[in-house]
């Protein structure tokens, strides 16, 4: 490898510049209309007159589009390799869906135009609602919330409500050591403190220490099945038991969906509200990092207190007609609204076009497959670099798992991190890395159901070579990439003088 | 089996075998027998891809879109024409299909999007650090007043009734959570009451929140404002649409200590109200305390210019239950159309966009005040929207203009039962004076038959 041995690549010769140092003074992409109404001076009082315009770009089209065609180059993407990032679910994005959202009659729907004008879009959002309910085994949904994290929100104000309503002030939350970030973080949001649950021996909830946490301040449980080990709790129904005979909520966060369509359901579970993350489990591309949406399911107790307005569907009076979709917002007991309109509508389509392409079946053989994949990553990683990198619970796993790199890093002198960075140079996405927090030198591993058999053992490949090479000369690892558009990034530098915009010339 | 995965029997075989068991359903077997689904889920068999494109086609024909009529509907989202490379840009597989740019040496490209995209915010509001993005625009405005909560502990927010309905519900719903008041200021002709502002400030109130243009298309005094609750040390949140800071004073020049807004007039589609994107930009003092991510400039190795994700101890998978927001993604997309936009309108375009808004405003703003049953609702300056009052139904002259092919604009009675009469009419570079004669035609005779349907049922 040229990079090795001193060589760079052209990438890596060129500097990064940005679109604000590209261009020149009188530059243009953009041509006006021409002003076709009589001018008036003096409109804007002066004080409100914008004094010195924004510096914004002066390019023409053509260095515009360069310039962002050759970033996008400095990008990998899913389109272009395998990339199993554990709790993400990175599977294949259909373009079908780029093409059915950016249909005029969607993507140019005006989100208050008026109801009787807009039935084909409330339609299909009703129609995702009873969806997303069976799939959830919770009858009654708002698609209202914009993300993960969003939904929870939503979920943990929802708890608020409903124990509000019954005279109730509680103070706690429950969340186990392998949560998500943004549960901890979205129950302080919410007015409440966050009291941590033990894990067993196997990596689920330890029921003994749940029990002696819940209490009649404890207002919900935030859990995840199965959780971010990859594991199913297989005590989950006494962990409802517990929770639900404190008078608490038990909230289900959707990240791990993709594992049990078709096996199981939040609702079975005795969940009382659910987020879905249809930006993992059905497939909405990430996009960089957003946009997303994470409707919430719950069961009929929540169901008043759901944020406003809901899609309704009334029968027609006269029965000649078809029935008529609504916005209802006359919700005496709800939240409220969280964000403006209805929600990530675009999203919608996107999903919407998803369940109609697999059915009851193809969304069963999702979690199949994607369970199947990931317990033949599995056994074939164990088989090539157990003694390495082993599991980290258990035996096998549901759609994901957790390795640590413990034993790697005290007998080959790698870290999980230089085992992700030199994981680049093979020309594929690391696994998450050191999450979850309870394992340590973690690597969370998610192949998803869109991958094939050959990319699977490619991987393994690229794991097994690079502990070979680890043993041979550990300093190959720990200083990788070598090939990437950059290499190592001084992150503590960063954060410690932070430079977060470009410096302009007056 | 559906065409989106691959197993064939003879890799079903080979994959079971090294796993050790002997059938697929033998690795759900932790998956207890009281929580298992007994019977399939009740969904439709799934269909190809040519009957699930003609039934989204269907769908979408049921709608009226912004191609269907000629639309003066705004209130918080727009009709603005968006550029082809908009379009080319966003739907590459390198920015569309990646995520969170977790692995900076091979997210590059995304990350220095992001940070041009601050830039770009901070530029247009007048203020030093922007995030990389958030949600949308209500929910980032209650977004900032956390970040107020946060910074002063105090336990009440003032906000405008100038500002978006739903973003006053927005931050209702959140401040419930956290325990802070809302209390509302009202408007006087058109504006934000500043007298009934000076009484309500005190040392308690921990934010004032303010829109610019207001909800009733209104230019609001930031200065007066800022000025005001500066006395008592909070800090001025003001919404802003990022649209008209071409022609506006940036509010961050004008005293305000964080801008958010919606993002959506900047090269995104209207979507019938998402995925777009919100804005959050502040002053240095609150940068340790933003929500969401934030792209920063480094060096690598070898010493090369590049970008990472910074400052992530205020995020939630560092600090847990003692960061800053829950939020722990942008909209990296919208934001990527956003900053393009902004680059395809380049700093004389940004004015004279907002120029050329300006100036059709103004004149169907007095072409329809001049007709008969028409009337101005305020006489205060506007930029891009205005209200109007009508001496008939709005909810009948609206109906009456859609049978025409003209969406007439927001009836105010929506959100507001002190302007039951009013109507709310947006104006884009997208609607023409001849739109706007033809609307005065429409809205004219709408007015006119409605008032004498009114007196005959009368």
């Amino acid at each position: 490898m040229s990079a090795l041995e001193g060589g760079s690549t052209a990438q890596q010769r060129e500097r990064a510049t940005t679109i604000f140092e590209k261009g020149s003074p009188g530059r243009r992409a953009f041509v006006a209309p021409e002003l076709d109404v009589p001018q008036v001076d003096g409109l804007i009082p002066d004080a409100s007159r914008r004094a010195e315009p924004p510096r914004l770009p002066e390019a023409s089209e053509p260095e515009i589009v360069r310039h962002y065609v050759n970033l996008s180059k400095r990008n990998f993407d899913l389109d272009s390799g395998f990339y199993p990032l554990g709790s993400c679910t990175m599977k294949h994005n259909p373009r079908l869906h780029e093409r059915v959202a950016g249909l005029s009659g969607h993507a140019r729907l005006h989100p208050l135009q008026d109801p009787r004008r807009a039935q084909g879009a409330l339609e299909l959002m009703f129609n995702l609602q009873q969806a997303l309910g069976e799939i959830a085994g919770l009858p009654h949904v708002s698609l209202q919330p914009s993300a993960g994290s969003h939904g929870e929100l939503a979920g943990v104000l929802l708890t608020r409500a409903y124990h509000a309503d019954r005279g109730e002030q509680r103070t706690k939350v429950l969340t186990p050591d392998s949560a998500h970030g943004t549960n901890p973080a979205t129950v302080t949001m919410a007015g409440y403190e966050v009291v941590k649950v033990a894990l067993d021996a196997a990596g689920g909830v330890d029921l003994d220490d749940l029990r002696s946490k819940t209490d009649d301040q404890v207002a919900c449980l935030m859990l995840t099945n199965p959780s971010t080990l990859g594991i199913f709790d297989p005590n989950i129904e006494q962990i409802a038991q517990v929770v639900h005979e404190a008078g608490a909520t038990l909230y289900y966060d959707g990240a791990n969906l993709n594992a049990i369509m078709g096996y199981s359901r939040p609702g079975n579970m005795g969940f009382d509200i659910v987020h879905f993350n249809l930006h993992k489990t059905f497939t909405q591309p990430h996009g960089g990092g957003g946009p997303g949406a994470g409707p919430i399911a719950v069961s009929e107790r929540i169901e008043p207190f759901l944020p406003r307005p809901q899609v309704v569907r009334r029968e027609s009076v006269n029965g000649s007609s078809a029935a008529l979709f609504e916005l209802d917002h006359e919700r005496p007991k709800s939240i409220g609204k969280l964000r403006g309109f209805q929600g990530n509508y675009g999203v919608f389509v996107r999903t919407w076009a998803y369940i109609l392409s697999l059915g009851a079946e193809g969304l069963k053989d999702v979690s199949e497959v994607a369970v199947l994949n990931a317990n033949y990553l599995l056994a074939r990683l164990r088989e090539e670099v157990g003694e390495h990198l082993p599991l980290a619970f258990g035996e096998r796993c549901m759609h994901e798992f957790v390795l640590t790199g413990a034993p790697m890093k005290q007998e080959l002198g790698i870290r999980t991190l230089d085992l992700a960075k030199r994981l680049l140079d093979h020309g594929m996405h690391p696994p998450t890395v050191y999450f979850p927090l309870v394992v340590d030198e973690a690597l969370l591993v998610e192949p998803t159901e869109t991958e094939t058999r050959e990319t699977l053992d490619a991987f393994v490949d690229a794991i097994a070579a690079i502990v070979a090479e680890a043993a041979d000369d550990p300093e190959i690892a720990r200083n990788a990439p070598y090939t990437t558009p950059v290499r190592r990034l001084d992150e503590a530098g960063a954060a410690k003088r932070p430079r977060v915009r470009e410096v302009l010339d007056a | 089996m559906s065409g989106y995965t691959a197993v064939t029997p003879d890799d079903l075989r080979v994959m079971l075998e090294a796993i050790g068991v002997e059938s697929i359903d033998e690795l759900f077997s932790s998956i207890p027998e009281g929580v298992r689904l007994k019977t399939p889920i009740d969904l439709p068999p799934g269909l190809p891809e040519q009957a699930v494109f003609a039934e989204l086609r269907e769908l979408a024909a049921r709608n009226v879109s912004a191609d269907d009529e000629i639309t003066f509907l705004g209130a918080g989202m727009y009709d603005h024409y968006v550029p082809s490379i908009v379009d080319m840009l966003m739907t590459r597989s390198e920015f569309l299909t990646p995520y969170t740019p977790y692995q900076p040496e091979i997210s590059q490209g995304g990350l220095q999007v992001m940070f041009e995209y601050q830039t770009a915010i901070s530029e247009l509001t007048g203020l030093p650090v922007s995030n990389a993005s958030l949600y949308e625009g209500p929910s980032a405005v209650g977004a900032a007043a956390y970040l107020a909560k946060l910074s002063n502990k105090r336990t009440q927010h003032v906000v405008s009734r100038g500002v978006h309905p739903h973003s006053r519900e927005t931050l209702q719903t959140l401040a419930a959570g956290y325990g802070t008041s809302v209390d509302e200021i009202g408007l006087d002709d058109g504006v934000t009451d500043l007298d009934a502002l000076r009484d309500a400030l005190s040392d308690e109130v921990g934010a004032v929140i303010i829109q610019q243009p207001n909800f009733l298309g209104a230019i609001e005094d930031v200065e007066a404002i800022a000025a005001l609750a500066h006395e008592h040390d909070a800090p001025v949140i003001c919404a802003a649409d990022p649209l008209t800071l071409g022609v506006l004073e940036a509010p961050g020049n004008q005293g305000a200590d964080v801008v958010v807004g919606e993002g959506q007039t900047l090269g995104n589609r209207l979507d019938f109200g998402g995925p777009s994107f919100g804005f959050f930009a502040a002053t240095e003092a609150h940068l340790r305390r933003m929500p969401g991510r934030i792209a920063g400039e480094t060096s690598d190795a070898d010493g090369r210019r590049g970008f990472v994700l910074t400052l992530q101890t205020r995020e939630q998978h560092i600090r847990r239950e003692k960061a800053t927001s829950n939020i722990c993604t942008s909209q990296a997309l919208n934001a990527l159309a956003g900053v393009v936009y902004l680059s395809w309108l380049g700093r004389r375009g940004i004015v004279e966009i907002g120029e050329l808004m300006l100036q059709r405003t103004h004149y169907a703003r007095e072409t329809l005040a001049a007709l008969d049953g028409v009337h101005k609702l305020h006489d205060r300056p506007v930029v891009r929207e205005f209200a109007l009052r009508l001496d008939a139904r709005v909810d009948r002259v609206l109906d009456r203009c859609a049978d025409a092919h003209i969406n007439a604009g927001f009836a105010l009675s929506r959100s507001y039962d002190e302007y039951a009469d009013g109507l709310l009419v947006a104006i884009t570079e997208q609607r023409s004076r001849a739109d706007i004669d033809r609307l005065a035609d429409v809205l004219g005779e709408a007015v006119a038959a409605e008032r004498t349907a009114s007196e005959a049922r009368a």
